[in-house]
């Protein structure tokens, strides 16, 4: 299977977005921001067609839209988050604009625009090449090793950000660095995932790993090793079974783990007798 | 398709846009939409979940492409879906650390619908309009058989709140004493949450999944920035749900974009121009 | 067990003509998950009383407002209050439970929040369509303003209550009690997260509304300080015993080593607060101590 330069591609560039959202989304969950990141996911969508109307390259748009919506959504709140409404509000009109810009791309190029927003809708990661997958390791790995380098004064900011700040720790500047960080990996993902399963790899391990665990450091190991592992599995059952989309498989593969610890929780309450 | 022209002369433009039939069954549909979006999106917009309203809302998506798969009517697929969706997400509502679990699972649910609906999609490529038109839905070509079940689930979910209307307010701002006072609040939670799945059934039919979203969270937030009181509230979150969708309609009439984007923009618009005022003011 | 009641409470004494005790409790015991939480407590609380509820965390204080309530059924004894079972006498108890406090985002006004209080259970389209139904608005419009201005709320009940501080919001949330015309008030822990002046003010509002009201006020607390001065009597609870009686007389270091079965001493500072040293703050199980000879 791995003879094959898709396929090769198709791991490399996974494996770096699975990382990258596995560690992102663990944060991102914890600072329940998941619904930030899922509107992130859809302007993403916008900034893709957007980019095929103009003419310019897919990555570009996606990047450009992403991380100025970012930081509008940071600029909106208190400590770099926005509240749910106005998430809400912004998402629904991105998306106006986003059924504008697929009708005019429908007349511009008759029949292309389909597939155009099916692509960054659900992603074509069995399609990418060279130069696509460079670009998706290369901002991943860099966002993700940001993320970790930070992850302490994130963490704190997080958690209990009065005293974060009483501690000198710059809560807002960290808040909009990660909503843009959120940004970066997001126009990334959107070529393997797609948009608008974007949110699901940021979620779902993000979600298992804190189900399972209150522990910091093993939490984020635990979210980035699902992702990685939801990829490969995906990826594979996918090549062996060709009517399945991959990303259908890999977002499935992670949901299953999310329901899996979140029943093992379950039954580890009912198990143990209540002390105290 | 015939190409209408906007006139200086106002009547004449409203007596074109009544002239045919499925243009009146289009406003029809949308005024009972508007509020049945406004009433309930108010709640909705109180309690915060806007996230579970969009996800929602998605959940057409896998409804729609699932029932064609299984060769279910289409309808019965969108029911399925939105209601299979609201309990899967009311599992974490009030649990521990909740804010936490709840969005994790918001969005778990929503990724893996639309991964089915995908799926469904590519196994039988069968699918009335494609998935833009799931998404982004058309107001043409709503049939009077569709607006009259449209008003049913309305009129349902309209009374139903009306009359579950003070303990539900009660459970969603100070759920600690309702429950002292033995408000059934995590049932009232699960309801709420049945309630805003059917609503979304019903409308995004007709209007796409993503529109259903914009008139649910828009006119309410608009209303809510202008006043705190709540019957005040809903009745102006309908007068601003009923004014978005008929100049969105209006517009589309006489334009060739899509309605869906006009309605988004106006709603959005409406709310900027409200912030700004309220901003302007302070 | 001791009982440091005032003499004409104690049991037996001679009844003669006094009213109604706003509550009375008669040997009542509360078993939860099978372990005692309260054992043979008795108390009784005239109206008008403002009484504290102190003790260590885990010692049953939130039971025992949950046993008046009806919350949680009795093993033994009886609750009385008004003279009626917990259950029937719901309506006269007014309660303020703890909360978590209100999200900065809610956006709902103080005014509403005591509305709620009244007809926030009420089932049904809120239509005053008869005349008597109009009459009835207009005088549960009346209550409502009365309340928030007996509680000193009338210059932000207009604000969503998101935006206001702890101490605001406690008071709206006594109006939101009192609406109901409530002949004891229950408040667990409401002091929680304030700062002093604002516990010392609010403490002093319940003062003033135990006497005007004749409404019995009574207190679950941590600290005893900032009510000293206003409290008739307090209730001691520990090791699921319960001792009451004026401050001076219960918390003293023989009172309250015999109640906890352990060493305690309690100090005076110099601007008269008390400190109870020596309490155990984990929940004390019975069996695994010996208590000191």
């Amino acid at each position: 299977m791995f003879a094959h330069d898709f396929v090769r591609n198709a791991y490399l560039a996974g494996t770096f977005v699975a990382l990258a959202c596995g560690t992102a989304g663990w944060l991102v969950v914890l600072r329940a921001q998941v619904f930030a990141g899922d509107a992130l996911s859809h302007v993403a969508f916008v900034g893709a067609i957007a980019a095929a109307l103009i003419g310019v390259a897919e990555p570009l748009g996606l990047l450009v839209a992403t991380l100025v919506v970012a930081a509008g959504m940071a600029g909106l709140g208190q400590r770099g988050a926005a509240d749910d409404t106005s998430i809400g509000i912004t998402f629904a009109w991105i998306l106006g604009i986003g059924i504008l810009l697929i009708t005019l791309l429908a007349r511009s190029t008759a029949g292309g625009s389909g597939i155009a927003a099916t692509n960054a809708l659900f992603g074509s990661i069995y399609s990418l090449g060279a130069q696509d997958t460079i670009l998706a390791v290369v901002a991943c790995g860099v966002v993700a090793v940001l993320v970790l380098v930070s992850f302490r004064p994130l963490l704190l900011a997080s958690l209990d950000s009065q005293m974060a700040l009483a501690r000198g720790v710059r809560v807002r500047l960290l808040g909009v660095g990660f909503l843009l960080a959120l940004g970066v990996i997001t126009a990334e993902s959107t070529q393997a995932v797609g948009a608008l399963l974007l949110l699901g790899l940021l979620a779902a391990p993000a979600g298992a790993a804190h189900q399972l665990t209150a522990r910091p450091y093993v939490g984020l190991a635990l979210s980035a090793g699902l992702a990685v592992g939801a990829m490969w599995a995906g990826l594979a059952l996918s090549y062996q079974i060709p009517s399945l989309p991959p990303s259908s498989a890999i977002i499935g593969l992670a949901a299953a783990a999310y329901g899996l610890a979140a029943l093992a929780r379950r039954f580890r309450w009912r198990a143990a007798p209540r002390s105290g | 398709m015939i190409n209408p022209s906007f006139s200086p002369d106002l009547l004449y433009d409203l007596r074109q846009l009544f002239s045919f039939p499925f243009m009146v069954n289009a406003l029809e549909a949308g005024t009972i939409v508007a509020v049945l979006a406004a009433v309930v999106g108010w709640y909705m917009v109180l309690r915060r979940q806007a996230f579970a309203g969009h996800t929602l809302a998605v959940m057409s998506f896998p409804g729609a492409t699932g029932a064609a798969l299984a060769g279910l009517p289409g309808v019965l697929g969108y029911y399925l879906a939105c209601v299979g969706a609201a309990l899967a997400m009311r599992g974490s509502r009030r649990g521990t650390g909740s804010r936490v679990t709840e969005t994790a699972t918001i969005g778990t649910v929503q990724a893996v619908g639309l991964a089915a609906g995908f799926l469904f999609l590519s196994l039988n490529q069968n699918v009335l309009g494609g998935p833009e038109t799931l998404l982004f839905g058309t107001f043409l070509g709503v049939t009077q058989g569709q607006v009259l079940s449209l008003l049913g689930v309305a009129l349902a979910a309209v009374i139903g709140l009306a009359v579950a209307s003070r303990p539900l307010l009660l459970a969603s701002v100070d759920p600690e004493l309702a429950e002292a006072r033995g408000v059934a609040v995590s049932w009232l939670d699960l309801g709420f949450l049945l309630l805003l799945g059917l609503a979304v059934a019903a409308t995004s039919q007709i209007t796409g999944a993503l529109l259903v979203f914009a008139l649910l969270v828009a006119p309410p937030a608009t209303a809510q920035l202008i006043t705190l009181r709540p019957w005040l509230g809903m009745a102006l979150s309908v007068v601003f749900g009923l004014v978005i969708v008929w100049l969105g309609l209006a517009a589309a009439y006489f334009s060739p974009y899509p309605v869906g984007f006009f309605i988004t923009t106006f709603a959005f618009a409406l709310y900027v121009l409200v912030a700004v005022w309220r901003w302007v003011r302070s | 067990m001791a009982s440091l009641a005032a003499p004409e409470d104690r049991p037996g004494a001679p009844s003669g003509h006094r009213p109604l005790n706003a509550l009375s409790l008669q040997d009542a015991s509360v078993r939860l998950g099978g372990r005692p939480i309260l054992t043979a407590v008795n108390l009784e609380v005239s109206q008008g009383e403002f009484i504290a509820v102190l003790g260590p965390n885990g010692a049953g204080k939130s039971t025992l407002m949950r046993a008046i309530l009806g919350l949680v059924p009795l093993a033994a004894g009886s609750v009385r209050v008004l003279g009626r079972p917990p259950v029937q006498a719901r309506p006269l108890i007014g309660y303020l439970p703890q909360r978590h406090g209100f999200d900065r985002a809610v956006r709902i006004r103080g005014l509403d929040l005591v509305r709620l209080g009244l007809d926030g259970t009420r089932w049904g389209v809120p239509l005053a369509i008869t005349p008597s139904a109009r009459t009835r608005r207009r005088a549960e419009r009346q209550r409502i303003a009365d309340m928030i201005a007996l509680v000193g709320a009338e210059s932000y009940a207009h604000r969503p209550v998101g935006e206001l501080s702890g101490g605001e919001q406690q008071r709206l949330l006594i109006a939101q009690a009192l609406v109901r015309r409530p002949r004891i008030l229950i408040l667990d822990e409401p002091l929680d997260g304030l700062d002093l002046p604002n516990q010392t003010s609010v403490a002093a509002l319940l003062r003033r509304i135990a006497s005007s009201e004749e409404v019995s006020v009574l207190l679950v607390a941590h600290d005893v300080n900032p009510l000293l001065e206003y409290l008739d009597r307090v209730i001691y609870l520990a090791s699921g015993r319960a001792l009451t009686g004026p401050v001076q007389a219960v918390i003293t270091a023989p009172t309250l080593s015999e109640l906890y079965g352990a060493q305690i001493e309690v100090l005076k500072t110099g601007d008269g607060r008390l400190v109870v040293v020596g309490a155990p703050e984990a929940p004390h199980h019975h069996g695994t101590r010996h208590p000191e000879p």
